[in-house]
């Protein structure tokens, strides 16, 4: 006889009203500060990422929520003045250490970009770039394998399986954004980040990707910076709120988005300014 | 920092709406009250005429609230604003068709002989107008200090209603001609517990639109 | 009004052109024949051609890109890529003032620092000369190329992994690729009409290319020493030369066009 107390478990797991807390942090987050030359775009930043898990960063422009996505695979480390202090630990390692390889991080933490940004290369090509250079296959065959995989976990596979060798520039822009989550998807990393994904796509075609983020959580730790809050409300578990450089408030986006702690926070859910 | 916007419009002529719901339910309830106890058979009548215009006025802030919904997505305070006066609506108009009830049984009971004791009915609808009204104002000012006192009153109610339950069903044994009265005043003091347990309910809904607690079914752990 | 007074200018442009064209056309026709396109020259009255001038040129041009080519491009990709603060400053300036060099005094320079070296004229000699003018010239559109590859593609190859060297050379030079040819051929087009560096260097021979430390003919040179001839039979086979030569950058201009045709 089953218990009385049995519960009844909802169809999707909302996983974020069970405990985000107790998911271990894939990616901790400690103290940050970062600065573009003399100015400091990012003030003693600390916050957990957890595994398995979609976490939003919302807050008005220039708030520095790209910033920070971008410190957490030493993406900035391109423009020349930038400063880091505090630490990124990825599975417990320091990211920011001496020392530390930033292409193996970049290898462990995927990116998707706000402008799809496909290389003037073949669909098959440009998914295969990553496993190329990598050297993560050993064989035509694995490596074809690898690039279906990738086009399939990206929703892209049946659209594109007859043209491969055509130009990903021929695809339409909602292709080409699932193009690059393929080709972040192929060499199997264990985080993605994604700025503003479908912030250039039309309405079907933004649904469409947060479907695949939806589905991409089961195996991917995940972090996306959206301008849109019901987007952030509708794909994330964790949300985190940035205004001015500083991190106001991190919460499960249910409690965020009904019944935020801070006041700021609410003053830019409701739109009371933005 | 504060932006004009126009869901604040919106919002606030939701807050008059239900608010105006309100008043309709609180009339309704000391016309009834005033009828029974008075056995004044016209008030009891305009009672049950003004009914249709409360129903559709609560059939008004149903359509507001999912426009709101559908066209503003609010977020926090607005959303916990909004779906509270959607849950309250109905249950104002609730109140409102218990009122409807008393006003019939007003009706009926003024051809039988009046019980000196009714006095006792009256004072458990004079705390549930005033239930009522705290409510109503508390909502308005979202305090949830004041809706959670409301809440500690409905006791009363229910001690009152026991009481005189009690005393009736001695009352129907012991002179069994006016049982049918007796009955019918049972159940007017059913009614009015009934509206206390409402009233109760649009409470703990104010708690949760100012704190976002949600404290029904705690029973009396607020 | 606007559109008529361009439509006008253009006209007079393309109109320049083609009277020129034609005009050399017209003139060098005459003496054109396949004996004339392989033979060597041959004293007055008993004909001869330009082979040996056509197979020189193909020398030089070939040395001069051997040499140039990936010097320039290399220079460019470091002056875009690489090259930060004042010495890259620096550098793009000197390049700059390079191309405005005219290029007798570039010949000038390398008779002064090889040929009077090796006591000889040479077909090296005369290489290296065109490639030092060809040189800033691919690098500067090189470098402009470069710099016309969004951010974007380069940020899109760092994040999947790839060292900068990488990014570099499998993304960003492909996708330069056109734009650089284009430089390249510019640069090919300017050379391949050089005669003065030529005449300090190179200096010019009746004989076919006979190794890479000898004097060497050139399409230029001869159509030069034919034109300041006295004799009329020469003069045919300068105008007919020119058509050669003239035929020739066009074949080349063609060739790196379909060469490097964008397939994506």
């Amino acid at each position: 006889m089953s218990t009385p107390t049995a519960t009844i478990k909802p169809k999707f797991e909302v996983r974020s009203r069970a405990n985000a807390a107790s998911q271990p942090a894939k990616i901790a987050v400690k103290d940050l500060n970062f600065y573009y030359g003399r100015n400091q775009a990012l003030q003693s930043i600390s916050v957990d990422l957890p595994e398995r898990m979609v976490t939003a960063f919302i807050g008005p422009s220039g708030c520095g929520k790209t910033t920070f996505l971008r410190t957490l695979n030493r993406m900035n480390d391109v423009i020349s003045g930038t400063r880091v202090e505090g630490e990124v630990l990825i599975d417990g390692e320091n990211i920011y250490a001496a020392g530390a390889d930033v292409v193996d991080l970049r290898r462990k933490v995927g990116m998707v970009f706000q402008k799809s940004n496909p290389f003037p290369k073949s669909i098959f090509d440009n998914v295969a770039y990553g496993l190329r250079i990598n050297r993560l296959t050993s064989n035509r065959g694995e490596l074809e394998s690898r690039v279906e995989d990738a086009l399939t976990n990206a929703a892209l596979w049946t659209e594109v399986k007859d043209r491969l060798k055509s130009s990903a520039l021929g695809l339409s822009g909602g292709q080409q954004q699932r193009l690059c989550i393929a080709r972040a998807l192929a060499i199997r990393p264990e985080v993605i980040l994604m700025d503003e994904p479908a912030s250039a796509l039309d309405p079907i075609a933004t649904s469409k990707i947060e479907e695949l983020i939806y589905d991409l959580k089961q195996r991917y730790t995940i972090a996306i910076v959206t301008h849109n809050m019901q987007q952030a409300a509708r794909v994330s578990d964790l949300t985190a709120f940035f205004l001015l450089g500083k991190l106001v408030e991190v919460n499960t986006t249910e409690k965020m988005f009904t019944a935020p702690d801070e006041k700021l926070t609410e003053d830019y859910i409701t739109g009371r300014f933005g | 920092m504060e932006v004009h916007r126009h869901l604040d419009e919106e919002l606030d002529e939701l807050r008059d709406s239900v608010l105006r719901l309100g008043g309709e339910a609180e009339a309704a309830l000391r016309r009834a009250m005033h009828a029974l106890i008075q056995r004044d058979r016209d008030a009891a009548r305009e009672v049950l005429d003004h009914d249709d215009a409360i129903d559709d006025l609560e059939m008004e802030v149903d359509r507001q609230c999912i426009d709101i919904f559908v066209l503003r997505q609010p977020a926090a305070r607005d959303l916990r604003f909004v779906m509270s006066v959607a849950k309250t609506a109905p249950l104002l108009e609730r109140i409102a068709d218990h009122a409807c009830n008393i006003a019939r049984a007003a009706i009926d009971l003024s051809d039988e002989p009046e019980l000196k004791d009714s006095l006792r009915i009256g004072r458990m609808g004079e705390i549930a107008s005033s239930m009522l009204d705290g409510a109503l104002d508390a909502f308005t000012k979202g305090d949830a200090a004041a809706a959670r006192a409301i809440i500690q009153r409905d006791s009363e109610i229910n001690d009152l209603y026991n009481q005189i339950f009690r005393d009736l069903i001695a009352l129907m044994g012991k002179q069994p001609e006016t049982a049918t009265r007796d009955a019918r005043l049972l159940l007017v003091a059913k009614h009015i517990e009934r509206i206390g347990d409402y009233v109760t309910d649009i409470s703990e809904l104010t708690v949760y639109m100012a704190e976002a607690a949600i404290i029904k079914h705690r029973h009396g752990k607020l | 009004m606007m559109t008529s007074l361009t439509a006008l200018c253009t006209l007079v442009a393309v109109g320049a052109l083609g009277i020129i064209l034609s005009y050399i056309a017209m003139r060098g026709i005459g003496a054109l024949s396949f004996r004339f396109l392989v033979e060597t020259p041959r004293p007055v009255g008993e004909g001869g051609g330009i082979g040996n001038a056509i197979t020189g040129s193909a020398v030089l041009l070939a040395l001069a890109c051997i040499a140039g080519i990936p010097l320039g491009i290399a220079t460019g990709v470091y002056l875009s890529e690489i090259g930060k603060g004042w010495f890259a400053n620096v550098v793009r300036f000197l390049i700059d003032t390079l191309t405005g060099i005219p290029s007798i005094v570039t010949g000038v320079f390398v008779y002064a620092i090889i040929v009077l070296r090796m006591k000889h004229f040479s077909a090296l000699a005369g290489g290296i000369a065109l490639a030092l003018i060809m040189i800033p010239i691919v690098a500067r559109t090189t470098e402009e190329m470069i710099r016309l590859v969004p951010h974007s593609l380069r940020e899109g190859a760092l994040a999947l992994g790839a060292p900068q060297w990488r990014v570099t050379l499998g993304v960003v030079l492909p996708a330069a690729a056109s734009g650089i040819a284009t430089g390249g051929m510019l640069a090919i087009a300017r050379v391949s009409g050089e005669t003065a560096p030529l005449l300090f260097t190179a200096f010019g021979s009746r004989f076919f290319p006979n190794g890479l430390n000898e004097p060497i003919a050139s399409l230029t040179v001869q159509i030069y020493n034919y034109a300041i001839s006295p004799y009329d039979e020469w003069h045919a086979q300068a105008w007919a030369a020119t058509l050669v030569l003239m035929t020739l950058i066009l074949l080349i201009n063609v060739a790196v066009r379909f060469l490097t045709r964008k397939r994506f």
